[in-house]
């Protein structure tokens, strides 16, 4: 029997308050009674006597003091799942939108989780090959990771998390996997292209869609990476399978986060958002990771777009600081016109030394991409200096390290959307692109590999 | 017994009404969960608690029940190898029990009471004994010998001594004291968020090894000293710690992963029993006490979770032990005190940060240091303390990182651009800082060379002027230095790539000794001196430059500890080849 309330006493912007009610508890599902018959979803943010502060997921136009009903559920907010939820699409609080059939519910999981016992995690390290030479060849991603995109407004990282998401597999393994992609806030068009690009790709059929819209209610999406970390949970340790999690835009996330603070008047951190949005994101992030003797994974590639392309502002700063590297999307490149436009030098994989090497993929994996970071990285920065003295105050060898930049940029790093290089492939262009330096300056790499590898 | 009741719940605050006799900080349970919470606030009938676990579900009606006592954590034999969430409940025990997710309302304790350990009485019947005396030893784990002491406030005289294998909680000796006897057991206990005693605290002097060049020879930290480490994400903060933990030359580790990932402590655990340490061939899990509350686990057991570190360095310290605490990051643990004070409606301060956020951060570092236990015998110990912080957008004035330099004895600055270029470990030489300089270098002076420190100072003057000529170098180019400048190019180029570059992944090079890092640094150093001349004589510095022996430089950080003796060959290589091409010269 669900107690139900005509007591509204307050309404802010997302926030309703209530009064006179009894037994609530914090972080309870309520559902919220629109004077035109609607129901909206909202939660217990907090309690105190008989007083009790709601956050709507719905948007609170429409809603008035005298007949808005509020009716407290009794539970927390809970995904259905059974393995029919594979190849659906539902919205940003896990309802179907796809016109099919309601999901009968093998069980139904608390959005919020529970924290990974640290003693219980496996430490990620099979290499999950994902076809553009960047990633690979010098962050590689590895199963388990949390790898964030930092983008910014207009640069192709849908494009990218789909090629991602369309090509990455664990070399020589032949086991379940599933993609489950959440959307917050992002445009009908970005949507669209993502479930366009699942269906013609038959994608569709081992993928979950969560979608919440840019017009969707902004405060939904609180709810939604949960949902999707949920439903993955489910996939990857319930049903074995490795589970690749797509979640974009999470500077939206954040953003609702902010709204909610600033309703509730709290005292805020940096740049308006909350003290407390370390530990949110952490929330969410750290559902990635496998465990001991688990058959499935997590790995997660959230994206978000740098504000002003600032990768100190809050929202990178404080990803940053929890996932395990990042990968970082340049302007510059972009506006060459290479695809796709990583900037190998700042982007990091922290977990790459595990995952890579004889066994996982080849013996010269390691020392090639150093020697590849430092050549590249020492091209760049003779080409700055030419900018600044002019190319005629280059040495020889400057020169050839110029050189070696902009042939890097162009084979390397550039690369057809739907080119799916293979690991040796990645590594021969690497190796190719060397032979452009004098012999002498490579000193990051062994001499046996030079002469095993490099073809002469 | 008589129970409290909710009345708010806001996030990890929980506000009870009438709960019997309620004092500071003392633990309470709350609502059916029994979750674990702390008073932090009272006023008049309400108290304020602070919940360590999962509050959802809560609400106004559910009984509080006040346990009467703070916060406290079981010291005894099992500490070493174990690994605990902030509140000292033991993971892999809570793993083998409830599964792969840490669940609400779980009690564990944190020593196991069916273990048994081996006790060896040290005293006899009728001897005299007070607070800190030994009573007995446990071999704790192969390389550790745990000191079963008197507990603080129990005097007299032994009257019963047992020997054999005793859990935790049996009485292996009583005590009479004048109120009475006293028995005692293995296992004390003792609340968090108070020091524990010693005699007297003393001055540093001996430095803590930590292996890591750049640390030891340019900004030492000594035993009992207190040490920070700042940088952005990506610079290595992380890294260095271990890096630490792994090679440092204390008798017990405690590590503290407050706030930070899941997978790093994975890596803690997995690698730790492989790893060998150089001091005492075994693997350094033997020594090692693993505090684990990653950034997604509940906020308040973050805030909790250092002291319990820092209370269980102590413990060890009072047996007599050097022990290094580690805590990364601290950061989190200020944005937890955030969370909380934000909660708690308290007026903020910098950023938010409650103004008490300095003075929180002092006690903790004050807990470290040299001490004189309690006890007849009169023993050493210390605890050092190692923080990271993690600045927000690594800028360096924010609240957290200037209240912890004003009471931080060491400063090492890491900086992402170092990181970029792959210079790692990524402390910046030019801004770090270390006040145990003085007395450190009394140490070398006796214990290592005498020389060495004004070698680290002539070295770190090089370094300097680099940073100088640097900028000449880019605005008129080389060109503009004179040959005496090259060579402090040259000498400062190798400093930072043949010394201050150290592989944390690479097995010879991962720890240096001492006498190592003295002889590389006399090495480099040979050569600055030796050129140097020879530019006085003369001589242009195309000729001295581009050497094969700076080759072998540059490889003598792998020269393995046993064959030190190759320095000899190397300087005397220096000297041949820089005077080798004078004579081409001359002929």
């Amino acid at each position: 029997m669900l107690k139900e309330y005509l007591t509204v006493k307050e309404i802010v912007g997302p926030l309703i308050l209530l009064e006179g009610v009894e037994g609530a508890k914090y972080n309870e599902l309520v559902e919220v009674e629109f004077p035109d018959g609607s129901v909206g979803l909202g939660n217990v943010l907090e309690v105190e006597e008989d007083l009790v502060l709601l956050q709507s997921f719905e948007a609170t136009s429409g809603l008035d003091i005298a007949r808005t009903k509020v009716r407290f559920t009794g539970r927390g907010l809970e995904l259905p799942v059974s393995r029919d939820i594979l190849g659906r699409v539902f919205d940003g609080l896990g309802r179907p939108i796809d016109n099919g059939p309601r999901i009968i519910p093998d069980k139904r999981l608390d959005i919020n989780g529970n924290p990974i016992n640290p003693y219980a995690r496996d430490f990620p390290t099979d290499f999950i090959q994902t076809g553009i030479s960047a990633i690979d060849g010098l962050n590689p991603l590895v199963r388990g990771q949390k790898l964030p995109i930092f983008s910014g407004a207009g640069l192709p990282h849908s494009r990218l998390a789909a090629q991602i998401a369309r090509q990455a597999g664990v070399l020589g393994a032949e086991e379940e996997f599933a993609v489950i992609f959440a959307a917050m806030g992002i445009t009908f068009e970005e949507a669209d292209f993502f479930i366009q690009e699942f269906r013609s790709t038959a994608a569709i059929e081992r993928a979950v869609l969560f979608i919440n819209l840019a017009d969707d209610p902004a405060i939904e999406r609180i709810a939604t990476p949960r949902m999707a970390l949920t439903a993955a949970e489910y996939l990857a340790f319930d049903l074995d399978m490795h589970v690749l999690v797509i979640l974009i835009d999470m500077t939206y996330y954040c953003e609702a986060l902010r709204e909610i603070s600033a309703a509730r008047k709290e005292v805020p951190g940096r740049r308006g958002y909350p003290g407390y949005l370390y530990t949110d994101l952490a929330t969410i992030y750290e559902r990635a990771g496998r465990i001991k003797e688990a058959k499935g994974s997590i790995t997660q590639i959230p994206v978000l777009s740098m504000p002003d392309d600032d990768k100190t502002h809050p929202i990178p700063d404080l990803t940053g600081y929890i996932t395990e590297g990042q990968i970082i999307l340049s302007r510059d490149l972009h506006r060459r016109g290479i695809y796709p436009p990583i900037d190998v030098l700042p982007s990091l994989s922290r977990l790459k030394e595990k995952g890579i090497g004889p066994g996982k993929t080849r013996e010269d994996h390691s020392p090639l991409s150093n020697q590849l970071f430092s050549a590249y990285a020492r091209g760049k920065e003779a080409k700055e200096l030419a900018v600044i003295l002019g190319e005629a105050a280059l040495s020889e060898e400057d020169r050839l390290f110029v050189q070696f930049s902009e042939a890097f940029e162009d084979r390397f790093i550039r690369q057809g959307e739907y080119e799916d290089r293979s690991i040796e492939e990645t590594l021969t262009i690497g190796w190719e692109l060397l032979r452009i330096l004098p012999r002498s300056e490579l000193k990051r790499v062994k001499e046996e590999h030079i002469k095993k590898y490099m073809k002469t | 017994m008589e129970a409290g009741v909710v009345v708010k719940v806001s996030g990890p605050l929980v506000v009870a009404r009438d709960l019997p006799d309620p004092k500071m900080y003392d633990l309470v349970k709350v609502g059916k969960d029994r979750l674990m919470g702390e008073i932090i606030e009272l006023r008049g009938n309400l108290a304020s608690i602070q919940v360590y676990e999962e509050t959802a579900g809560l609400g106004p009606g559910d009984e509080v029940i006040s346990t009467g006592e703070p916060l406290s954590v079981e010291l005894g034999p099992g500490l070493l190898t174990s690994i605990y969430d902030g509140v000292q409940r033991p993971l892999d025990v809570i793993r083998a029990k409830y599964g792969n997710y840490v669940t609400r309302g779980v009690e564990e304790p944190g020593l196991s009471r069916e273990r048994r350990w081996a006790f060896t009485p040290a005293v006899k019947v009728g001897e005299e004994v007070g607070p800190g005396d030994v009573l007995g030893t446990v071999p704790e784990t192969k390389v550790v010998t745990h000191r079963i002491m008197v507990p603080v406030g129990v005097e007299g005289k032994v009257s019963e001594v047992k020997e054999g294998e005793f859990t935790v909680e049996d009485v292996v000796a009583v005590v009479e004291t004048p109120r009475g006897e006293v028995p005692v057991t293995m296992m004390q206990r003792w609340p968090v968020r108070r020091p524990r005693l010693y005699a007297e605290k003393l001055a540093p002097y001996e430095p803590l090894v930590t292996g890591q060049r750049i640390v030891d020879t340019f900004f030492p930290i000594s035993k009992g000293g207190t040490a920070c480490v700042p940088g952005p994400f990506g610079s290595g903060k992380t890294v260095l710690q271990h890096a630490i933990a792994k090679w440092a030359n204390a008798q017990i580790v405690v590590f503290v992963g407050c706030g930070e990932r899941g997978n790093e402590m994975t890596d803690v655990l997995l690698e730790f029993p492989e790893l060998t340490d150089p001091y005492s061939g075994e693997p350094l899990m033997l020594r090692t006490v693993l505090i684990a509350n990653t950034s997604n686990m509940p906020v308040a057991a973050r805030e909790a979770s250092v002291y319990t570190g820092i209370t269980i360095a102590e413990y060890y310290r009072d047996m007599g032990y050097h022990v290094a605490l580690q805590a990364d990051s601290t950061s989190r643990w200020a944005e937890a005190l955030r969370e909380i004070s934000g909660r708690l409606e308290e007026m903020p301060g910098e950023e938010g940060y409650p103004a008490y956020l300095g003075t929180r951060l002092a006690a903790f570092y004050e807990r470290a240091g040299r001490v004189v236990c309690l006890g007849g015998d009169r023993r050493e110990g210390s605890v050092s303390a190692i923080g990271s912080v993690s600045p927000p957008g690594g800028d360096l004035s924010e609240p957290v990182t200037q209240a912890t330099l004003r009471v931080v004895k060491v400063f090492w600055g890491l900086e992402d651009r170092l990181a970029f270029a792959r210079h790692f470990p990524a402390i910046n030489w030019l801004n770090s800082y270390s006040l145990y300089l003085d007395k450190v270098q009394d140490f070398w002076r006796q214990e290592v060379e005498p020389a060495y420190a004004e070698l680290r100072e002539e070295a770190m003057g090089i370094l300097q002027r680099e940073a100088e000529l640097q900028e000449v170098v880019r605005l008129i180019g080389i060109e503009a230095l004179s040959d005496q400048e090259r060579l402090i190019m040259e000498t400062a180029k190798s400093l930072r790539e043949d010394f201050l570059q150290q592989n944390a992944f690479d097995d010879a090079d991962a720890f240096t000794s001492l006498r190592k890092q003295y002889r590389l640094l006399r090495l480099i150093m040979t050569y600055h001196h030796l050129a140097s001349r020879e530019l006085e004589k003369g001589r242009p510095i195309e000729e001295l430059i581009d050497l094969p022996v700076q080759e072998e430089i540059a490889r003598a950080k792998f020269i393995p500890e046993e064959e030190l003796e190759r320095f000899d060959r190397l300087e005397e290589k220096v000297a041949e080849q820089l005077a080798g091409q004078a004579m081409e010269v001359r002929a």
